[in-house]
């Protein structure tokens, strides 16, 4: 799974080098920041000279799902405060979708910072790679940001089989996405988590409450 | 092309939000690991974070344009290989591949 982090890496860094950034920022911002999703958003954000706290805002909103990773990312198998402080830092979708997941709950904290070296290592050679061999790419080719998409279409894909069958959690955050983009295109994500979590608590609610009622 | 004081500060700003925002919840959220809500909740939320995420690529999606068919059919072809051969790697490419390839082509504008 995680080798699906080096075409992505390509493509980010192509992308960046396409937009008239540098190689090495490509690289930079794949060892840094550590977040595909948003580090695509940034190269436009990049180009467009967009000001910093406007950047730090975006970055809040789109990343605003990690601080709910938190609440069942297995760090506490991690130990040492080093080792902790990386996995925080390389939680990424990934990660934790991998790590929080199925049998790896029970995952020994050195399989945990391993799987996160490796993730963080392949998206960082992928993206220098990428970046470097971006020049070679055809002015007429389109389309490389695609990888984002299918990549989170894979995970969603995988995190669906383990919850198998649970049909409520796909129909809720599909129609909590579109309303969000209907109705708050400019919160698009932060809307979206906000009423995914919502429609849960109040199916949940609901659920819970009619068998003892019966 | 922006400089690279701007360029270096964009990601260094970047970095200490989404890292504040990896870590932090770790020690504010903890009391509430116990409870049953948040245990179900952290378990349905990979896919619902996956399929929102899905959805917010697709945000920009020219629905009465018809180069809107180059991603709707290269998630077909992704979903579809997933299902089909269960490969992650083979998925990403094959649907990023079949994208470029339409939107090089026959939908590039």
């Amino acid at each position: 799974m995680g080798l699906g982090f080096v075409p992505l890496g390509l493509a980010f860094g192509a992308l960046a080098v396409q937009s008239g950034l540098d190689w090495w920022w490509a690289a930079l911002s794949a060892a840094v920041i550590f977040g595909g999703s948003f580090e695509f958003l940034l190269i436009g954000l990049v180009t467009a000279v967009t000001p910093l706290a406007s950047i730090a805002l975006a970055a809040f909103m789109v990343n605003l799902r990690h601080g709910f990773y938190a609440l069942s990312f297995p760090l506490h198998h991690v130990r040492g405060r080093l080792a902790k402080t990386y996995s925080t830092f390389a939680l990424c979708d990934e990660a934790y979708a991998l790590a929080a997941t199925g049998e790896a709950r029970s995952w020994s904290g050195r399989r945990i910072l391993c799987l996160q070296l490796f993730l963080h290592g392949y998206w960082v050679a992928g993206a220098t790679a990428g970046a470097l061999l971006g020049s070679l790419i055809p002015e007429g080719v389109r389309g490389l940001d695609f990888a984002l998409t299918a990549l989170f279409a894979v995970l969603a894909l995988e995190a669906l089989r383990g919850l198998s069958g649970d049909l409520p959690t796909p129909v809720v955050a599909l129609l909590s996405a579109l309303a969000a983009r209907i109705l708050f295109p400019g919160q698009q994500l932060l809307v979206a988590f906000a009423l995914f979590t919502a429609g849960f608590l109040i199916h949940r609610h609901l659920t819970h409450r009619s068998p003892r009622r019966a | 092309m922006p400089d690279a004081r701007y360029a270096i500060s964009a990601i260094v700003v970047t970095a200490a939000v989404t890292w504040a925002l990896r870590a932090l919840p770790f020690a504010a959220l903890a009391p509430m690991r116990s409870s049953r809500t948040i245990q179900t909740l952290s378990t349905r939320m990979p896919a619902g974070v996956m399929i929102i995420l899905v959805v917010y690529c697709l945000r920009d999606l020219p629905i009465s344009q018809p180069r809107a068919l180059a991603p709707l059919v290269a998630l077909t072809v992704t979903i579809g290989l997933h299902l089909w051969r269960r490969n992650a790697l083979l998925s990403i490419l094959g649907g990023t591949a079949i994208h470029v390839a339409l939107a090089s082509t026959v939908f590039a504008h």
